[in-house]
Order: C-alpha cells, then structure tokens, then sequence
C-alpha cells in the first residue's frame, strides 16, 4: 500500500501551550476557515508544503523522545483534521509507541470525517471561535454545525477535551460572547479546561507578505484588565474547570 | 564542639576526603530560606550607590597608581567597618582598582590613559629593570606568530595580561589553617630534590619556595584585617572568612582574565550545619554571613583598558561557584548552602557575579531543579553544565574555571589558551593562505580556489592544510606565552593551594564553528559562486539553492561541525606542548563572537563581512528553524571528548513560550535541562525575558541597573555592553514561537 502523505507546514520541538508539558508540534497545512484574525495565514493553502510520511515524522519525533516524556505530540494546523487519514495513521502510530497525542482543532470538518481521529487523540483542543452561527460565519466564513458536532461527539466517547477562545476586541470581548461560550460549554463532562487566549498583533506581517486583505490592523490586543474580567465569568459559570 | 568525622583528610591535604565524609546531602525545598537583614540590605545599598557613581565615572571609581599589588601591600580595606561581617578589600577602598603590572606593563598604562590617570614614576622605574610576562612573550615571539595575531585568526591571547583559569582551593585555607600549608609545601619541596636536577624540577623547586612566601604573606593578610588565620577556621564565620582571604589574596596578585572561586558551597554547608545544630547560629545568620560574602565577590574589580572590554564586555571576572552535583558514592550534593547561595540573587538581586554554575544531574533532588528553574527564571544569573560528562574525567570534586573548564580542584590547572578564528581559516583555505581583508600571505601559500562554484572536495583539502598549518602555530604560540608567563607572572598564591604535583591542560578554543559548518554544507549542497576583488582575492559569495544548516537536528551539516572539531583537536593534539600540558579545546567565544566577526570577511554560508558569529557553539542566529529542541541536539552531538574545555551553548527564550503558568514555566524548564544533559548536551546558558525589555534597557539603562543576562560562558550586567554587543543579544534567536 503506497503510505499516505501529509502536507507539513513545520515542525516545531519545543511547544508548551499546546498540551500538557514539553510537546512536539506538527503543523499541517491546509484549512477551510478564513478566520478575520487568523495568525497563520501561511497555513491555508498546500502551497510550499514539505510532504512527509508518517514514518518520517515518527523517526524524526523518536530522536528527541527524552525530551517529551512529561509532554508528547500536538498535531496543530492549519486544520489538521482536513488530512484525517494522514492524521490518524499518525495517531495511530502515536498510539502504540504509548505517546501521549493532542489534535489542535476548530472542529472545521464533518465528524464523518474526523470521529476517528478524535477516538485516537489523547486529547483535543478545540477552537470555538464564537458563540453563535451568526459571529462565527463572520469571523470564519463558514458555519459552526462542524464544531458543535465534534464537541458532541467527544461528550459521547468521553474525550479529553480543552476549549479555547480568542478574545477579540470589537468582536468576541463582550460579556455576553463568554457567556454564550460558557452557555455552550456548560454540562458537558467531557471539557476538562476552558482558555482564553488574546488576540495578538504578531501574525499580521504574514498577512502582508501573502498580499491578503487583513480587516484588523486598528485592532488592539485586548488588556490584561479585560481579560481577567472575562476569565472571572468562566471561573465563576463552569465552577468545575 | 563536635568534632567532624575524620579520614585521611586530617592527616594530609584532602578536601574531597573531608567534604565525602561530612557533608548533608538536602532533599527538601527552598521554605527554610531566609530574608536579607536589615544589616545586609544597609550595606548593599551602600555598594549599589558606589556601583552607580563607578558607572557615571564611565566604569571605573579609582584607581590606586602608586603601589604595585600584592597580598600584603594595601591596608586594610572597608564598606562598613562596623556592619562588616566577612571583611576584606583588594586595596584600601571598594571598587579602587589595583595596579597588577606582571602580565605588562603596556596594558597597564592604556588602562589608565583610558581613564584619565597616570601611572606613579616609581612604577615605571621598577620596570626599567624588571621584565613583565608581556615583554618577555614579544621577545619570543616569531614573525608568524606575529602576523596570526594582527589578522586576528588567533585573537585575545593572554600574552599582555594574566592567564587566569587557575582556581586555588581556597577551602585548604579554612580547613587546615595557613601554618600547616607551609608545612606541607616545604616538605613536599623536597620531592623536586633528585640526584640530577634537570630544568623542570629546579624550576618546581623555586615556584615552590615562592608558594611559601605566598603563603607567609596570606598569614600577612589576616593579621591586618586583625585575624589569625594561621591555624584552621573554627566555626562558619571564620571558615568563610578564612576561605575569602585565600581567594583575596589570589586577586590581589594576579588579574588573571578568569579568577573562578571553584567549588565552596557544600563545602561551607558542613560548618553551618554543625554550627546551627549546636546553636551557635541561626538561619538567618547564616544567611546574613552569605550574603556578605556574595557582596564581597560583587565587588572585585581589576584594571582593564577599553579594547579588553571589546572582546569581553561587562567588566567580568568569572568569579566562578559550582554547585551541586553527584557524589561519586551514588549522593547528590546538593546542600542547604547551594540554596543560600543562589538565594543571593533573590536577597541582593540579580548580579553576574559571582557566576553562579549548577553541575547538573538528573538525579538531582526535584524541589531543587524546580528551585533553580525558578531562579532562573526570575535572574536568568544561572549556567548549567553536565555533572553527568564531567565528573567521568574529573571525579567529584572539580569546578568550572571561566565558563566551561572544568578542573580538579587542587590538583590541576590549565594553561588559558583563548581562542582560534576556524570561519577566518576557512576563507585562508579558499584565498591560499592570504587574509581576506588585508591581501596579505598569513599562512602557507599555496593555490587558491579556481573556477565560479566552489568545489567541496577541493575546499576540504585545502581547509585541511591550512588547519594543520594553524594548529601547529597555535600550539607554539601558547607555549610561548605560557613559559613566560609561569617565568614572569607565576600564579604564587594560587599555585600554593595546589598540591605539588599538578595535571596542566593546554586549553586551546575555536570560534566559527557554526559559521564553518553552514560554510561548508553550503558549498556541499547548494551552489556557492565567490566574487573576486581585483586582486583575485574571494571577498563575498552567492548561494544558489538552499542547504542544511547547523542548529536544525540534520545530521548532514551537524557532522560536517563534528568533524571539523574532531580534526582540529587531532592537530593540536600532534604538536608539543610546554611542560607536556595535555591538549584540550573548548567551544567558546564569550562575548568576542562580535569582534571576531568584524575581523573576518564574508563566507560561504552568507554571512556578510563584519556580521557576528554566534556565541560558542550555538548555531547562527535565525537558521535553526525547528525550536529550541532541534538547536539543542545539533550542539549535543559535538563529542565532549574533542572539546574537553567546554561546548557553550546560549539559550534565550521569552517566558511565554516557555509554558502558560509559572509551574508548567519552572516544570518546562527542569525537564528540558534534564533532556539536554541526556543528550549529551555539555553547558547551557539559560535566559528567560522579553525583547522588549532589553531594547528598553538601551535606551534607559538607569532603569536596569542590575539587568542580568547569561552571555557565552557568564553573565553580564547588560547595561556594561556595548552597544554593539547589545544589539546582537537582541538579534540572537529568541525562541517565541506562538
């Protein structure tokens, strides 16, 4: 059988916001969102990918295993899961050397796509970037049934799961943005964690190189105020995380 | 007062003995530690005000013109006479600098001219009769040796200045008090007494004989400060006092470019734990006689002239403390005194020297990895080098002169070798043997490359030849500055805390070696034009393609570094060295990468005439494109073994990137110390701060007085560099990845 090959972006050996620990990084190449705020634009389309096979990535990984004995691998994007049969033999591959694996992901694919990668995963990140259809078709372009539908799913299989959610200001800084967040999240035993990150001005300049048209250049990053405020609402609304 | 365990150590000279036999291994955390008095903040205050006026004077306070240094010949010297607990001065006054003219007499009067002094006439008329270290070197020296040095190829050579790299074990003074050290040195001077005496043992004998008078003169020392050190410190107090007049001493006499204090801590803990048990101290007095002794160490200064400072900035003297460690009996040797120690940099702030050293082990208890994490990241005043490679060669008891050298405490020395310019020989090979700057012929001649590619095998070949030629004129040379040196400037004070039969290394460095790697995997797998000067001279090159480059984890390029290291050492290896000192080599550049760069035209790799060189063997700034791990692991395949002086590696990351709270940040940190040792990784710089902040302290450096970042092999307080330095801190590769 011809061994299936993913589309690379790079490989980063020192991730530690990505999963627990020192971890590992796969970034994939390729997603369907157009996130207004997107720091890595240079992962939306397969252009100027390496190509490699999973054996490839898992010897690379085994040369620095040591390094990754409290941590373990992140398979982030782009949208990883948009290369689901690369990513689950992966995992898989992941699995039986006992690694401990996280998929980094919106949930921007159909779960008929991605239910097996999420079985394989030890544990998922997931992206909600908004609240509501409404916002999240604004800010992704596409609509948020996908990520609505993994996050069930991982309830269904009791998956690990950590939620994330950028904090824009002028888009998803309000209070009631987290608590449509929190109103999504709430009752679910699968949601180990929910973070809140801020939105940052550093990915801009990729915009710029790639000639693409950025709607945020006025945008501030939000302040340390504002997002302490808003993680008090998480705090105090999903007591358990 | 309980008597120690005893052993063979109270019967002749045997610290390790004493230490393996006494010392209290300490699991816990850091809870036990203790503030600063109001004592010890009072007078740090006092020494931060004295610091800030030396900074307005533009670096140096005073200076003492009329009296030639030595052990004995100031009075004593005071910060606070009264508030003092650990007493002692290099001159009369802090942060007066002393006059050290053995190492030259050139050197001595730039550094005064610099700074608007002049130099005693009764100094200078000493030296109408009188030789220094330094005109004796110049007397030797041949032409070639001569041409290296102007082109720069070999470069900051300690042929004007002291060697340094010597570290005396100034314990022996605590332990068994001055008396019983000259008994022993005279009669180990009679094992120099042979039917024949030939050159080398005439010349023990007369070293020896100044080892005694050195010693008379320590004696000398105490008694001014009002104590009598002749016989062995009683308590904690005086074992630290006792301890600093020995290492006082030693920088009194020489300005040796590193005056490392070698390994001290656990040491000193046996005295404090006996102490504290018996009631004697308390914790915090403990702590309060520390921190003392840590602002005495802030406070050496020696007499440098401004070029000194281009090579080395900050004003650093590699005041050098191991700590921790395994004992070879399975132990580690961690303390409560390694704690105390590093608590310094939590009690007076964060400061470059002492350069505080952990020898590293991953069987070091967990509360203290994760404590020096946290230290770590809160001073970035921390370097970490692997016990687990050291202690194989040197047993358990040696510390880091400098940097990265690692020696037997009393029982070996080296001979400070600097370092040899391997990009600069690189372009030699390609020009045939002529400078890249000047046109001149400085190494052998022979032809040049020809064609518009460079050809690997070709440039290998010819590499070669020019690294033999190099090799063999390194050697020569360090053998003469050391004759001289051991004839005009011989380490006495230093040397009488040694035992009588000592292992010399000949510690030679490289620098480039990341610029030399990328050079020649360039013109391996890419295709490298060279753009000739009128003279036909190869002054800069075009790359077509891409290549593998050092710091990515490839073994492609990361062998080709392996390799040139391997072949260097082999080299030096084959020519003779003065007083069969055994060849070593180190990786290392301190903060010179910058002058060695300006020195050396464009190469291969695409680097520009002029650029920096990144630090030891760091890779070069913005090519490892993996993460830090990546980085790690091509520098941890450079073999200890062909560079036993010491592989430096600089890591700089900002705190985000490191881990999203302050526990996974210090857990983060102890595992990827762990894994590097593992992998063989030798010594590792860790800077943990934003960009930002330095490019503030720019531009406000009275905002940062005690701003500390680790730098090659030390830390400097980074408001001391100079600017130039200071924006290839900022360029180097800071790992931020989002």
């Amino acid at each position: 059988m011809e061994p299936i090959i993913g589309q690379v972006h790079s490989i980063e050996t020192f991730g530690t916001v990505d999963g627990p620990g020192i971890r590992y990084i796969v970034f994939l190449k390729g997603c369907p969102f157009r996130c207004l705020y997107c720091h890595n634009p240079d992962t939306w389309r397969n252009a100027g990918a390496t190509a490699m096979s999973v054996n490839e990535i898992v010897e690379d990984f085994l040369r620095y295993k040591k390094f990754y004995d409290n941590g373990g691998v992140t398979i982030s994007g782009g949208e990883p899961l948009m290369q689901s049969r690369f990513v689950e033999e992966l995992l898989e591959s992941f699995r039986a050397l006992k690694v401990h694996t996280v998929i980094d992901t919106a949930g921007s694919v159909p779960i008929t796509e991605s239910k097996k990668c999420l079985e394989l995963a030890s544990l998922v990140l997931l992206d909600i970037k908004a609240p509501n259809e409404e916002m999240y078709r604004r800010i992704t372009s596409q609509s948020m049934k996908d990520t609505l539908d993994t996050l069930d799913y991982c309830e269904k299989i009791g998956k690990s799961v950590w939620i994330r959610h950028v904090v824009v200001p002028g888009l998803t800084d309000s209070d009631e943005s987290i608590n449509g967040i929190c109103d999504i999240v709430a009752g679910r035993k699968c949601v180990e964690r929910v973070e809140l990150l801020p939105f940052h001005k550093l990915g801009e300049f990729k915009w710029r190189e790639l000639g693409l048209d950025y709607k945020l250049y006025d945008t501030p990053a939000p302040t340390n105020l504002r997002m302490a405020e808003l993680r008090a609402i998480i705090d105090k609304r999903c007591k358990r995380l | 007062m309980k008597d120690f365990v005893s052993g063979k150590w109270d019967h002749h000279i045997d610290v390790r003995d004493f230490i393996v036999k006494n010392y209290t291994p300490y699991d816990g955390d850091e809870s036990f530690l203790q503030p600063p008095t109001d004592r010890t903040l009072k007078i740090w205050e006092k020494i931060s005000d004295l610091m800030k006026q030396e900074r307005d004077k533009g670096g140096v306070l005073d200076i003492d013109t009329h009296t030639i240094s030595d052990i004995d010949a100031y009075d004593a010297g005071y910060i606070d006479k009264e508030k003092e607990i650990i007493v002692g001065l290099q001159t009369d006054a802090p942060l007066k600098r002393a006059v050290m003219p053995f190492g030259g007499l050139r050197m001595i009067e730039n550094s005064l001219d610099a700074y608007g002094y002049e130099m005693d006439e009764r100094i200078s008329d000493v030296f109408q009769y009188r030789k220094t270290h330094n005109d004796g070197v110049f007397d030797a020296y041949t032409p070639a040796m001569r041409a290296a040095r102007k082109s720069g190829i070999i470069t900051g050579l300690p042929d004007a200045y002291g060697r340094g790299r010597i570290i005396g074990d100034y314990r022996r003074v605590a332990l068994y008090g001055v008396d019983f050290l000259i008994e022993e040195k005279k009669r180990t001077k009679e094992n120099f007494n042979n039917p024949s005496l030939n050159e080398e043992s005439i010349r023990c004998r007369e070293e020896q004989s100044d080892q005694i008078r050195a010693l008379k003169k320590l004696k000398a020392l105490g008694h001014s400060y009002g104590f009598d050190i002749s016989a062995p410190a009683k308590d904690t107090k005086e074992a630290f006092q006792w301890l600093y007049f020995g290492y006082l001493a030693a920088i009194k006499e020489q300005n040796g470019a590193a005056m490392s204090l070698g390994r001290t801590s656990t040491f000193l803990d046996i005295y404090a734990t006996r102490d504290i048990e018996e009631g004697r101290y308390s914790e915090a007095d403990i702590q309060e006689i520390v921190d003392d002794f840590i602002m005495k160490l802030r406070v050496v200064r020696f007499l440098r002239t401004p070029a000194y400072d281009d090579l080395f900035s900050g004003d650093p003297n590699w005041i050098t403390e191991s700590i921790g460690g395994m004992c070879s009996d399975g132990r580690h040797m961690v303390t409560k005194m390694s704690y105390r120690f590093l608590h310094t940099l939590t009690n007076l702030g964060p400061a470059p020297e002492p350069n505080m050293t952990v020898l590293w082990s991953t069987h070091l208890p967990d509360n203290f990895k994760k404590y020096c994490a946290e230290m770590s990241i809160k001073t970035c005043s921390i370097q970490y080098e692997s016990d687990r490679l050291m202690r194989k060669r040197f047993g358990d008891d040696y510390g880091i002169a400098c940097c990265v050298s690692a020696m037997v405490i009393g029982k070996q020395m080296q001979f400070f070798g600097a370092r040899t310019n391997l990009a600069k020989a690189l372009l030699y090979a390609i020009n045939g043997g002529r400078d890249e700057k000047s046109g001149d012929q400085i190494g052998p001649q022979f032809l040049a490359c020809r064609g518009n590619v460079l050809q690997f095998d070709d440039v290998m070949k010819k590499y070669d030849v020019i690294l033999e030629w190099l090799a063999s004129l390194y050697v020569n040379t360090l053998n003469v500055i050391h004759y001289m040196h051991d004839k005009y400037c011989y380490e006495k004070i230093q040397m009488a805390l040694h035992d009588d039969e000592i292992d010399r290394t000949l510690a030679c460095g490289i620098a480039g070696l990341s610029v030399v790697a990328d050079s020649l995997s360039a013109i391996k797998y890419a295709k490298v034009k060279p753009i000739r000067n009128e003279d036909n001279l190869c002054v800069d090159y075009v790359i077509e393609g891409d290549y593998p480059k050092f710091g990515n984890n490839d073994s492609r390029v990361d062998d080709i570094a392996v390799e040139v290291t391997r072949r260097f050492i082999e080299k030096l290896k084959k020519v003779p060295s003065y007083r069969n000192a055994r060849h070593t080599m180190s990786i290392l550049t301190i903060t010179s990468n910058v002058v060695y760069g300006k020195k050396t035209g464009s190469t291969p790799d695409g680097r520009k005439a002029g650029e920096p060189f990144a630090p030891g063997a760091n890779p070069m700034h913005g090519r490892d494109m993996n993460g830090c791990v990546a980085s790690m692991m091509s520098v941890a395949k450079l073999p200890y073994e062909f560079a036993e002086d010491g592989i430096s590696y600089t890591f700089s990351i900002v705190p985000n990137a490191l881990g999203d709270s302050e526990d996974a940040r210090e857990t983060n940190l102890a595992t990827l110390l762990d894994s590097y040792i593992l992998a063989d990784g030798h010594h590792i710089n860790v800077n943990v701060l934003n960009r930002e902040v330095l490019i503030d302290a720019m531009d406000h450096p009275e905002k940062y007085p005690q701003l500390t970042i680790r730098v090659s092999g030390y830390a400097v307080n980074f408001i001391k560099l100079t600017r130039e330095q200071q924006q290839e801190v900022i360029a180097r590769t800071f790992f931020d990845q989002i």
